[in-house]
């Protein structure tokens, strides 16, 4: 038998578990279940809630078995296989002793708490609980806490578990939340009673074993059982967080993660998980035109009229920029449709990025997510994932307390809830690093496994081509691309860039760019441009352009549009997305789209009829069919290529060669709550903006 | 009859404070004496003396000394090695660390230094209960003066790298707990960690720590100068030694005292405290070793020896060896009620059954304390003990329970009478006067 394996008895039947493996990881090997509430996979052990006791043969005390390791086990006097017990009388007093002192400070109030159907101590005093009380005396009330606009708190439910505070430590990096008092005066705590600085506080709302902490704006709007769910794709960041849509008739009333190892584990942002209140405002929910200077409503039929009208006339003189949450399927319907008139001006990229040129490597996150587990050095160019991809960020977090990865940055300075050599702010700062001899760049040589972040920001420049090389030059000099890795990584902050890229969504033979359609509309050479829920350009620029807006949201893009036809938002469709790591993803449909909104695709083939040039699909499957003709690697569910081509790819030959300004990077998340319609439209959203905007302040004064 | 620990046995010659408690004093006790030649006879001897000895750690626990000195790492690896002393002296009824640290400081500097050398320490911290102000000013000057003398210190006269320092601590009865100790002395919330890992392997900083209590160490010194032969003549065989006693409570005269091992408990009441108040037969109890363990009612105390392995046979336990005597004035209940509370408020709230089993103990007793419960409560209330014995991180449960479990077991009578008389609209406690 190898080193690391051991064969235990566990209630008589022998396993055979890692070493390494806690009791309770190897009572689940062998198919006991074993309650726990302060356990958690992803967090430290804490061992202090003692429901997970078990009988060790030998030990003279119940042992909590999470926090007791196999090796540590002791086998009987003649060799014989260690013994542990998790049915016996003894565990099974011990474990309803605890619930029972579980169970005498918490309230009871299971009628008019929101974790009720979903709460684990409602589930285990199902197992373990008494049928009446022993304690006569009063319960004991905790003070309310605040703990900010995301999570309601209702501290005499509390179990003092500590997971959330485990988790603000660990796993968010900011050691906000914490204990104060003593034995069962014991309160958890902001301390100042703010809002935590973290933009995945929201996960101690899945952790929180009972009802202590909730989801505010979801307080007392549904019961768990009440919810159709739905399993789904996050749109919010690139990542393609996995996630689980609940919702009731047609309103989205939550969102919770799944769990992907690969990609967010089991956590995603507070963007993620609390835009649901923007997918019911500011929607656009049947076609618009402007009349007189206003928008008024008008029929499908006419919209359509005017559409065809304005896009029949010279394809050179149409302009098409897609925005940053759109579907695979939505995205190819509209890139045919425009093909097959002949516009060659479409862009994907609205903030002005020059990727896309390059092979597919050139754009993706090639290390995967998964890759940061075993990266040894990572250089961070132009971005702060911190804001542009939290989840990531916390990857990485949990990467660096490993201690075996070192971070250098160049960029600004943020903080990032890990240390890091700061390398300079801008792109000369990436160009002259290979030429440096000492300092962090021979971290960088020195690993066995580097990893360069480039962010989006620092290719939507005017010397994006010129950053991509000095990064792929950077990325051969220190070995980043070889057999079985790949360290060159592009960080996306638009869920739909990639899959747009896999289209080719760019400028054709001639065609203009997103910066040209804009100047070009401004200058009057663009006489129509079609906006495909891109709100994250300068609408003034726009000029006197006729702007067809298809979207879900009434944001920038509509305000400024003369014909709107009202689509589906990501939790309205199927459709496929293509994460930051080119992993494709298949979304679903949670609730069906508000009012006349048509999903996008269908927007353009009906559009297609009109322009008599119809498109050869009349149902999404058929669609999709001909998509994974075209494209195969769409046809690859959740599969990221990660370093399968890396023997092919030379990174030094990517954008173009030049010289790069000196302007410094900056991020393209400026305000985290706020980087897109739907989140724009979102009053939680609006609140946790002014509550991170105070803790600034407040932070700015303290310093 | 027992022979009683003679003069020229102590080691703790100046316990009373009669005698100068500084380093000249202390030299002329025979402190600090060949201690060069004791670190040179090599750790590998200092370790199997102390085993030899039987020592049994003071703290409580009665771990014995020399086998937790052998866990250390052999080598020392990557993290240095370290030793706490454990000068949290909080267990109530106990001060005889108090006094060590007031009038023998230098015996305990240095057992610090013979017990680090032991275990390749070059580093030392006492960590002293945040109420032992005077103490710890007292420590402070004795290790300057031990400083000054180069006994301890980089380049000090035996050879050893060795520094001492003192951490005070803020007055958590549950930082006296080792690993408790020891987050707090990183700084942190004191909190009993996990274990395993233990101290030996992991401890402070992670590195490998040893935690032995203020009279483990400081009787080390003696223990080797004089011989582990001599020390383990004492006492019965595997309670060898002897002890400091702290009695308090209702005898004639209170006081600390050194005495062999397995001392009977009459004898030591009555040849060093004068005899409990008003007579041997008007004891009603005695707690023989802090506020932790079950109580012992007459009929025990008469003939019981104190040492680890007599008191455990009457599921009592000897724990840092106070005695509280409790003579028939006493409202027993009361007191352990008081007891329980001081159990409540000073669990950490880390885990469960403490956490909520502590209130839970204090308030039923605090209501039977005054007849006004069932009699139906008292086997709920053993029952509750016993949910919390042995279930949590740290011993503090344990500690929690057993005066519970201890006055259940012997005085359940007392409790019942008192519910009756409640009912039946009698006084519930009337103390009988002391003679």
């Amino acid at each position: 038998m190898s080193d690391n394996l051991r064969t235990i008895v566990i209630d008589g039947e022998e396993v055979t578990v890692p070493n390494d493996y806690n009791l309770l990881q190897a009572s689940e090997a062998a198919g006991r279940e074993i309650p726990r509430f302060c356990y958690h996979e992803r967090l430290s052990v804490a061992g202090n809630c003692r429901m997970c006791l078990v009988e060790l043969v030998g030990a003279p005390k119940p042992v909590a078995s999470c926090a007791f390791m196999v090796r540590d086990m002791r086998g009987g006097p003649n060799g014989e296989p260690p013994q542990m017990r998790t049915l016996s009388p003894l565990v099974k007093k011990a474990r309803e002793g605890v619930m029972e002192f579980l169970l005498i400070n918490h309230p009871l109030d299971c009628p008019i708490c929101d974790q009720g159907g979903e709460c684990d101590l409602q589930d285990q005093s199902l197992a373990y609980g008494r049928s009446g009380s022993r304690f006569d005396e009063n319960k004991r009330a905790v003070e309310e806490k605040y703990m900010g606009p995301l999570i309601k708190t209702e501290m005499t439910r509390c179990i003092q578990c500590t997971r959330c505070v485990r988790f603000s430590t660990e796993i968010a990096g900011v050691p906000e939340l914490g204990a104060i008092g003593r034995g069962e005066n014991m309160e958890i705590t902001t301390y100042l009673e703010q809002s935590m600085t973290s933009e995945l506080s929201g996960n101690v709302i899945d952790l929180c074993p009972v009802g202590a902490l909730t989801s505010r704006p979801y307080a007392f709007n549904a019961r768990p059982w009440e919810l159709t769910k739905t399993e789904t794709i996050d749109v919010m960041d690139a990542l393609g967080s996995n996630i689980r849509v609940d919702s009731r008739g047609g309103a989205v009333l939550r969102i919770m993660p799944r769990l992907h190892d690969d990609v967010n584990e089991e956590w995603i942002s507070d963007k993620s998980r609390f835009v649901w209140d923007g997918l019911g405002r500011q929607r656009l929910d049947r076609p618009f035109a402007k009349k007189d200077g206003k928008l008024a409503p008008i029929s499908w039929d006419d919209a359509l009229t005017i559409a065809q009208e304005k896009l029949s006339g010279d394809a050179s003189k149409i302009g098409v920029i897609a925005g940053d949450m759109n579907d695979v399927e939505g995205l190819y319907a509209a890139k045919s449709l425009f093909d097959a008139i002949g516009v060659a001006s479409i862009d994907a990229r609205q903030d002005g990025s020059k990727l896309g040129a390059g092979p597919r490597e050139s754009y993706l996150f090639n290390s995967t997510i998964k890759g940061i587990d075993q990266a040894d050095a990572i250089l961070i160019v132009g971005a702060n994932p911190r804001l542009e991809a939290a989840v990531m960020n916390a990857r990485i977090r949990q990467r660096w307390l490993t201690g075996k990865c070192e971070i250098g940055v160049i960029g600004e300075a943020h903080d990032l809830t890990y240390d890091y050599a700061h390398l300079g702010e801008g792109a000369s700062d990436l160009a002259s690093l290979g030429g440096k001899r000492s300092g962090f760049i021979k971290t960088l040589k020195d690993a066995e496994r580097p990893m360069i972040i480039l962010g989006a920001g620092a290719l939507a420049r005017e010397d994006g081509p010129q950053v991509l090389r000095a990064a792929g030059e950077l990325a051969d000099k220190i070995g980043a691309v070889k057999d079985g890795w790949n360290g060159f990584n592009v960080l996306h902050t638009a869920a739909s860039r990639v899959g747009a890229l896999d289209l080719g969504f760019i400028p054709g033979e001639g065609g203009r760019d997103t910066g040209a359609i804009l100047d070009g509309a401004s200058l009057g050479e663009v006489e129509t441009v079609v906006l495909l829920g891109a709100d994250e350009i300068d609408t003034a620029k726009l000029g006197s352009a006729f702007v067809i807006y298809v979207g879900h949201h009434g944001d920038k893009g509509a305000q400024r549009a003369d014909l709107i036809l009202p689509s589906a938002a990501y939790t309205e469709k199927p459709g496929l997305y293509v994460n930051t790591e080119g992993r494709v993803q298949m979304a679903e449909r949670a609730v069906f789209p508000k009012g006349e909104a048509k999903e996008d695709w269908a927007i353009f083939r009906a559009l297609s009829a009109r322009l008599g040039k119809t498109l050869p699909y009349d149902s999404l499957n058929a669609l999709r069919a001909k998509l994974i003709a075209d494209h195969e690697i769409l046809g690859q569910i959740d599969h990221a290529p990660g370093a399968l081509a890396a023997a092919d790819f030379k990174p030094a030959e990517l954008g173009e060669a030049g010289d790069v300004s000196d302007a410094p990077f900056k991020s393209p998340v400026e305000d985290f709550y706020f980087t897109n319609p739907i989140s724009r439209a979102s009053k939680t959203m609006a609140e946790c903006s002014a509550a991170a905007a105070t803790a600034r302040q407040t932070l700015q004064a303290a310093e | 009859m027992t022979q009683l620990l003679q003069d020229k046995d102590r080691i703790f010659t100046n316990l009373y404070g009669r005698h100068d408690w500084r380093l000249e004093g202390a030299k002329q006790r025979g402190h600090w004496n060949a201690t060069k030649e004791i670190l040179e006879q090599g750790r590998d001897w200092i370790i199997d003396e102390m085993k030899k000895s039987g020592l049994r750690g003071r703290g409580g626990a009665g771990f014995p000394t020399g086998l937790k000195w052998s866990f250390m790492p052999k080598e020392v690896g990557a993290r240095p090695h370290y030793l706490v002393v454990n000068a949290d002296e909080s267990e109530p009824g106990t001060c005889k660390d108090r006094e060590i640290m007031r009038n023998d400081p230098q015996t305990l500097i240095e057992g610090c230094l013979i017990a680090s050398f032991a275990m390749q320490a070059h580093a030392c911290y006492i960590y002293i209960r945040g109420e032992y102000q005077f103490e710890l000013e007292r420590m402070e000057a004795a290790i300057k003066e031990a400083y000054d003398a180069k006994l301890i210190g980089k380049d000090n006269v035996h050879g050893w790298d060795f520094d001492l320092y003192i951490h005070h601590g803020a007055g958590a009865y549950i930082c006296g707990e080792e690993t408790a100790l020891l987050e707090s002395l990183e700084g942190k919330k004191g909190q009993p960690r996990l274990k395993p890992p233990f101290p030996a392997n992991a401890g402070l900083y992670g590195a490998p720590t040893t935690v032995n209590n203020v009279e483990s160490i400081a009787v080390a010194p003696t223990i080797l100068r004089r011989g582990a032969d001599w020390f383990s003549s004492f006492g019965r065989e595997g309670n060898a030694g002897t002890k400091v006693f702290s009695i308090s409570g209702h005898v004639n005269a209170p006081c600390n005292v050194e005495e062999v091992m397995s001392i009977p408990l009459k004898t030591l009441l009555e040849t060093h405290c004068g005899g409990v108040r008003g007579g041997w037969d008007n004891l009603k109890a005695v707690i023989p070793g802090g506020s932790s363990v079950p109580l012992l009612p007459k009929e025990i105390c008469d003939d019981v020896l104190m040492d680890f392995d007599a008191l455990k046979e009457h599921r009592s336990g000897l724990g840092t060896a106070a005695v509280i005597v409790m003579d028939k004035s006493t409202d027993l209940v009361k007191a352990i009620a008081r007891i329980s509370y001081f159990y409540k408020h000073e669990s950490c709230g880390q885990c469960t059954p403490c956490r909520e089993g502590t209130g839970w103990m204090w308030r039923v007793l605090d209501r039977m304390s005054r007849g006004e419960a069932e009699t139906s409560e008292i086997d709920d209330l053993l029952d509750v003990a016993g949910q919390v014995e042995g279930h949590t991180i740290c011993a503090l449960g344990d500690a929690a329970a057993w005066p519970v479990q201890g006055l259940i077991r012997h005085f359940r009578g007392e409790i019942e009478d008192r519910i009756n008389n409640y009912r039946a609209g009698k006084p519930v406690f009337v103390p009988q006067a002391a003679e």
